[in-house]
């Protein structure tokens, strides 16, 4: 039950009277929203709706650590079980970030104890996490239900042994796409013989070898498992073992998938797959070999989300298994499918709304052969005009393409378009691509996310800018001819929350164009630009109440910017920032 | 995007901004000023002219473009906006997150086989970026060998007995194909072992027509 707050004086009863219902109702019917944003609007209606709100949330999203303290969090909000935090700047999921730059949970951990020690959830991306933290957490939170670490660094193996010992009543544990040390897979040991309560278990990440007898013997007692996601070293075999103890599981992640069966391994496995009636999310599928792929086939009827990144599928191959998956909604494909494999797509998709296609060899500088183009794009815009989030890896790309593509699915929400050599112009006409991203800005009014790349001049942020007018997140790298290209979209997104630059030639009047803009941000980025220590120091002192931070490279000149990271805070500049962060 | 304001840039005034800075050229981004200004010069000197660089109708435009970069190549890049001279690897560039870079990375060791042989070797594909490269290697390997190309098929030879070697591989899919139809990479990514295999045994797998895939070397 909810604390009680103090008794309030006779004024304030009499005045609380004339309400036309008692702020108990109010925040009881407040806990029925959920939505941040609503949340937000709510509290800002008059005191005591603020008042209510605050009593009455239980789940706090904060999207930037820095921009709050754990204190300040706790003083408003009392009773809170669940928190989603994010700390470092997405570009540090590639390596734009040093090591220890910050964003440790310790912090946040310590001040929970005391003011929620009955929370329930922590879900973290792009934290740094000690073992030390997470032995904290494990002892310090006796409700403690579910953990879901997502690009986060500073902790190993050991750090879940103790999760697993003491969160008796552990409901989900969720470690992906993180760097960190692999001491061992000895933890899945760690779960006591009388622990059931697992739904949610995810480490298809990590690297080690896991004690498989252990995780089977978790898998049959926790009846209530619904998400399954184990790593490459589990066999398939081993997987059949482990799907026939589980039929109920919505959401699988193979292991490896290139085992060489025999006839009766491969039949055991067809009919444990054919028990896997309420799978609607498959993933993993490492290595799988044609032969092997057919075994998803017919746990594939209620699939929507279907996540081959893993697997290095050819085109026939993709061609060969989409027919057997006409609820797709999701598909998450490598690019060694080539367009072939995408028209496939385009065919047997009708249901598409999301695609992202990853590059096999993205760091392979002279390819040729191989991967996508824009006609596999357009193949897939043809068959799936319900398309509305792509993410596209490509080495070539033509502005007619991605007009097509845009006319034929109006419904973009998220545009993330890479192609992978910098500066690289359209391929047929060798003209910029800026009419390609004019294009989706001035057919796609619902635009939230754009990513855009390839040899681009300011024209393409004066589109930007005049057309997107509910775009949130803007990814910037290697374009633009001028300070003006930033100066369009600072003057023209009246939405824009997340802008991330990198080496573009926007240097300080650009940076300083966005005065007014950033406290209306969650965050600003800019490296490799045209910024200088002056241009920052000016910003921070017109704007106190943003925290404008330098990362100083080693050998740099000093009047440069290197990194610039700008957001706005409530908490006043950062007291852990390392030595090559500058606060101005 | 009017040849008028390309003709004439006007200065701005109110900002002071030169719209020199503003036009739109096929300059390459973040290039410095003496470039940017080459150009705009360029574009003076008449209203065709003008439109084939703005506009960007293909082949001068092209050639301007690509003379730029091997210009700048050359002279010392600022922080941002100037293609790098070579292509080197840029610092997390392409934005791919460091858990997928080893996506297509598993062993590329491949166990070499051939009839008649003791034992078998061993050879990292990774290590050769053609066809030729590869037999050329076997060749090594099996010292008593030569690359004999036959009606454009690839073949070794044993020039002690005469005997001719068809170089065959298994792929992903368990089937035993003949070296060379497909490209190189492709190759790379789904070979799982190769077999020398004796020519008078590959009948109907060597194909009827000659291996044409010109873009295997």
């Amino acid at each position: 039950m909810d604390s009680k707050r103090r008794k309030d004086s006779p004024e304030e009863e009499k005045k609380r009277q004339v309400l036309p219902f008692p702020d108990e109702i109010l925040e009881c019917v407040l806990g029925f929203v959920k939505s941040h944003k609503d949340r937000s609007s709510v509290s800002l209606v008059c005191k005591d709706w603020y008042t209510a709100e605050r009593w009455s949330r239980t789940h706090v999203f904060i999207g930037n650590c820095y921009s709050v303290s754990p204190e300040i969090l706790v003083r408003r909000f009392p009773n809170i079980r669940s928190v989603t935090l994010k700390g470092k700047p997405r570009f540090s999921d590639f390596n734009l970030v040093p090591p220890n730059w910050g964003a440790d949970i310790h912090a946040w951990l310590v001040v929970f104890a005391s003011a929620y020690p009955f929370l329930e959830e922590l879900r973290l991306k792009r934290m740094t996490v000690t073992d030390e933290s997470l032995e904290f957490l494990a002892k310090s939170f006796p409700n403690f239900k579910a953990l879901s670490l997502v690009s986060c660094d500073g902790f190993s193996t050991d750090g879940f042994k103790v999760i697993a010992t003491h969160c008796k009543n552990l409901t989900e544990l969720d470690i992906s796409e993180n760097g960190i040390d692999d001491a061992g897979g000895s933890w899945l040991s760690c779960f006591p013989d009388n622990f059931t309560s697992l739904e949610v278990l995810n480490f298809a990440s990590l690297n080690s070898k896991v004690n498989f007898d252990a995780l089977e013997r978790l898998v049959v007692r926790c009846k209530s498992l619904k998400v399954l996601k184990v790593n490459k070293n589990v066999t398939l075999e081993q997987l059949q073992r482990l799907l026939v103890q589980s039929p109920q599981l919505t959401e699988l992640g193979t292991g490896s998938f290139s085992q060489e069966l025999t006839l009766e391994q491969y039949s055991d496995l067809e009919n444990a797959f054919s028990n896997c009636k309420t799978l609607h999310t498959l993933s993993g599928l490492s290595e799988a070999t044609s032969l092997n792929l057919h075994l998803i086939c017919p746990a594939c009827t209620n699939l929507t989300f279907l996540n081959l990144s893993d697997a290095a599928l050819q085109g026939a191959e993709l061609a060969k298994l989409l027919p057997n998956c006409p609820l797709i909604r999701r598909l998450w494909v490598m690019d060694t499918v080539e367009d072939k494999g995408l028209e496939a797509v385009g065919f047997s998709c009708p249901l598409l709304e999301e695609l992202r296609v990853y590059p096999a060899e993205p760091f392979e500088l002279d390819a040729i052969l191989g991967g996508v183009t824009e006609l596999g794009f357009v193949a897939v815009s043809r068959g799936c005009p319900k398309l509305h989030y792509v993410l596209y890896f490509c080495r070539r790309m033509t502005n007619a393409a991605v007009a097509t593509v845009v006319k034929n699915c109006p419904d973009f929400t998220h545009f993330r378009l890479c192609i992978m050599n910098p500066w690289e112009p359209d391929y047929l006409t060798k003209e910029p691509v800026d009419e390609a991203f004019g294009a989706v800005v001035k057919t796609c009014p619902k635009l939230q996310r754009l990513a855009v790349s390839g040899l681009l001049t300011d024209l393409t942020f004066e589109y930007i800018g005049k057309y997107a007018k509910n775009l949130e997140t803007l990814s910037v790298a290697f374009a633009g001819s001028s300070d003006r290209g930033m100066q369009y979209v600072l003057g023209g997104c009246p939405k824009l929350r997340k802008l991330e630059i990198r080496d573009c030639p926007f240097g300080n009047a650009a940076l300083l164009t966005g005065l007014e803009r950033y406290e209306s941000m969650r965050s600003l980025w800019m490296s490799a630009c045209h910024v200088t220590m002056n241009g920052c120091r000016q910003l921070a002192r017109e704007m106190p109440r943003l925290n404008v931070e330098v990362i100083k490279e080693d050998g740099s000149d000093e009047n440069h910017a290197d990194k610039v990271y700008v957001y706005r805070s409530v908490a006043g500049p950062r007291r852990d920032a390392p030595p090559f962060v500058l606060t101005l | 995007m009017s040849p008028e304001t390309a003709r004439n840039p006007p200065e701005s005034e109110v900002t002071g901004l030169n719209f020199k800075e503003t036009e739109l050229t096929l300059g390459l981004p973040g290039e410095s000023r003496t470039q940017a200004e080459i150009v705009s010069k360029n574009s003076k000197r008449g209203f065709s002219e003008t439109v084939d660089l703005n506009l960007g109708s293909s082949s001068s435009s092209e050639t301007r473009g690509r003379s730029q970069v091997e210009e700048q190549g050359e002279s010392e890049a600022p922080c941002a906006g100037k293609p790098p001279a070579s292509k080197a690897q840029v610092v997390g560039w392409p934005p791919v997150r460091s858990f997928r870079k080893n996506a297509l990375k598993s062993c590329t060791y491949v166990k070499v086989a051939v009839d008649g042989a003791p034992y078998l070797r061993k050879v990292d594909l990774e290590t050769y970026s053609s066809y030729q490269q590869l037999l050329s290697a076997l060749e090594n390997m099996f010292t008593c060998f030569t690359i004999r190309n036959v009606l454009n098929e690839r073949k070794l030879m044993d020039p002690v007995n005469g005997t001719e070697y068809v170089p065959t591989y298994e792929d992903k899919d368990g089937d035993w194909m003949l070296v060379g139809d497909v490209p190189w990479k492709m190759f790379v990514a789904s070979c799982k072992r190769i077999r020398l295999m004796k020519s008078s045994e590959a009948v109907g797998l060597a194909p009827g027509t000659p291996a044409q895939s010109a873009s295997a070397s």
